[in-house]
C-alpha cells in the first residue's frame, strides 16, 4: 500500500471530496502535475481542467474543476475550485454553458487587466472542451 | 360593552390571524433548513481560504502589497455594505442589522469622514434611507434570484472591487447577521477591504512555499476571489439568519394569538352567560308581577 496524504477539494457551495489519496493529478497553470505524499510546500493556480484523485492503488475519482487554487503543505493538500463538480455531471452541454458565460463577461468587462483574464478563462475552457470531447469518443 | 356578534367576529380573525403565522412559521422552518444547510457548506471554503491567505499574506508586506490588503494608505472615504433581507416579518433581524449599520455611519460621520452605502437587499435600504438618503449610493435587490449563490456574490464582489479601482473609496465593511443557532443571530461587522489577514496560529505552519505562477501574481487572483467568498458568506448567513429570526418571531406570534383567542373566548362565554341570566331575570320578575 502506497503512501497516502490527506486531500481536500472544496468548492464556494460545498465539499466535493475530503479524505486520503494517494496521488492527486491537478492541472495547473503551467502544466498538469501529479502531487504524492511528502510533496514539497507548494501554491498554484490551476485552469480548468480535470482533478484525478486516486484513492487507493486501483481506484480513482474524477473531477472537473473552472479554475482555482492548489495549496499543498506538510500534511494536507487542499484544492479551492472557483467551480468544481463530479466528472460524471459534465456534458459537453455544461462546457458549453460555461464559455457562453465567461464570453459575455468577457464582451462587458471594460477592465484591461479583468479582460486579459477572461480571455485566458476562456481559451483554458475552450481548449479543455476540445479535449473532453476527444476524450468521450475515444 | 362590545356584542356578543363583535366578540365573535373579532375571535376568528385572530384565529385567521394565527393560522397565517403559523403557516409562515413551517415555511421559515423549511426554507431555513435549507439556507443552513448552504451556510455550513459554505463554510469550509471560506476557511481554506482563510488559512491560504494567512499563509500567503505572512510572506508579503510593507509597500510590496497588493493594494487590497495594504489599503490605499489613507481613511477618508468608508464604503459600507449593508446586507439584509428583502422581506420583513422575521423579528428584529433587519433592524438589528440597519442599527449596526448606522451607529457605525454615524460614528464615522462625527469623526469628518464620508459614508458611502450599498444596500444589499430592500429591507435595509427602507430602513436606512430616511437617515442616510444621500449616502446610499445603490441598492442590490436579490429578491428576483430564487437560490442566491456565487454567481449573485461576484456580481456584488465585482462592482465592489471596480468602486475600489477607481478611488471610490478607502475602506469597506461588510454588515451581515452570523447564524449562530435558530434563535441567535448575531449582526456582525467585517472589513473587507484592506482585507484582514488572520495571524497564522503556529509558527510550525510557516512552511516555506513554491509558488506556482509567483506570489505576487497568486495573491492578486486570490484576493479578488476572497472578496467573493466573503460576500458569499454573509449571503449565506443572512439567508440562515434570517429564516431562524422569521421562525422564532412566528412562533411567538402563533403563540400570542393563542392567549388571545383564550382570553375572548372567556370574555364571549361571560357576556352570553350574563345575557342569559339577564334574560331569564326578567321573565321570572315579569311572571312575578301578574
Amino acid at each position: 500500500m502506497a503512501q497516502t496524504f490527506k486531500f481536500e477539494l472544496v468548492s464556494p457551495e460545498r465539499i466535493l471530496f475530503s479524505g486520503d489519496a494517494i496521488s492527486v493529478i491537478v492541472p495547473s497553470v503551467e502544466g498538469e502535475m501529479t502531487i504524492l505524499a511528502g510533496h514539497a510546500p507548494l501554491v498554484a493556480t490551476l485552469k480548468a481542467g480535470i482533478v484525478f484523485v486516486q484513492t487507493t492503488d486501483n481506484n480513482g475519482k474524477e473531477f472537473f474543476v473552472n479554475g482555482g487554487l492548489a495549496e499543498v503543505n506538510a500534511s494536507t493538500t487542499t484544492i479551492l475550485a472557483e467551480q468544481g463538480r463530479f466528472i460524471e455531471d459534465v456534458n459537453a452541454s455544461v462546457l458549453e454553458q460555461e464559455i457562453v458565460t465567461a464570453e459575455t463577461r468577457l464582451a462587458a468587462t471594460q477592465d484591461e487587466a479583468e479582460k486579459k483574464r477572461l480571455h485566458d478563462v476562456l481559451v483554458q475552457l475552450r481548449e479543455f472542451k476540445h479535449v473532453f470531447e476527444q476524450r468521450r469518443a475515444a | 360593552m362590545p356584542s356578543l356578534k363583535d366578540l365573535r367576529n373579532r375571535i376568528a380573525s385572530v384565529k385567521a390571524t394565527q393560522k397565517i403565522t403559523k403557516a409562515m412559521q413551517m415555511v421559515a422552518a423549511a426554507k431555513l433548513r435549507r439556507a443552513q444547510a448552504a451556510a455550513e457548506a459554505a463554510r469550509p471554503y471560506a476557511e481554506r481560504m482563510e488559512t491560504v491567505l494567512a499563509n500567503l499574506g505572512a510572506g508579503v508586506s510593507g509597500s510590496s502589497a497588493p493594494r487590497l490588503i495594504a489599503g490605499t494608505g489613507q481613511d477618508k472615504v468608508h464604503l459600507l455594505v449593508v446586507c439584509t433581507a428583502e422581506r420583513g416579518l422575521c423579528g428584529a433581524f433587519n433592524s438589528s442589522i440597519a442599527r449596526l449599520a448606522r451607529d457605525k455611519a454615524l460614528a464615522l460621520k462625527a469623526e469628518g469622514k464620508t459614508v458611502k452605502i450599498i444596500c444589499v437587499g430592500k429591507k435595509g435600504y427602507d430602513l436606512l434611507r430616511r437617515q442616510f438618503e444621500k449616502d446610499i449610493i445603490e441598492l442590490i435587490d436579490l429578491r428576483g434570484f430564487k437560490q442566491v449563490g456565487y454567481v449573485n456574490a461576484e456580481a456584488i464582489a465585482q462592482n465592489i472591487l471596480a468602486g475600489f479601482a477607481n478611488g471610490e473609496f478607502d475602506v469597506a465593511t461588510l454588515f451581515f447577521s452570523k447564524f449562530k443557532s435558530v434563535i441567535a443571530q448575531i449582526p456582525t461587522a467585517q472589513r473587507i477591504i484592506p482585507a484582514e489577514i488572520p495571524a497564522t496560529t503556529a509558527a510550525s505552519t510557516q512552511a516555506v512555499y513554491d509558488y506556482e505562477p509567483d506570489e505576487g501574481e497568486i495573491l492578486e487572483t486570490l484576493l479578488p476571489r476572497n472578496l467573493t467568498v466573503q460576500v458569499l458568506r454573509a449571503i449565506l448567513e443572512n439567508a440562515a439568519s434570517e429564516q431562524g429570526a422569521r421562525m422564532s418571531a412566528m412562533d411567538s406570534a402563533t403563540r400570542n394569538a393563542g392567549e388571545m383567542i383564550k382570553k375572548q373566548t372567556q370574555l364571549y362565554n361571560r357576556s352570553r352567560q350574563a345575557m342569559i341570566t339577564k334574560e331569564l331575570i326578567e321573565i321570572i320578575s315579569g311572571a312575578e308581577a301578574l
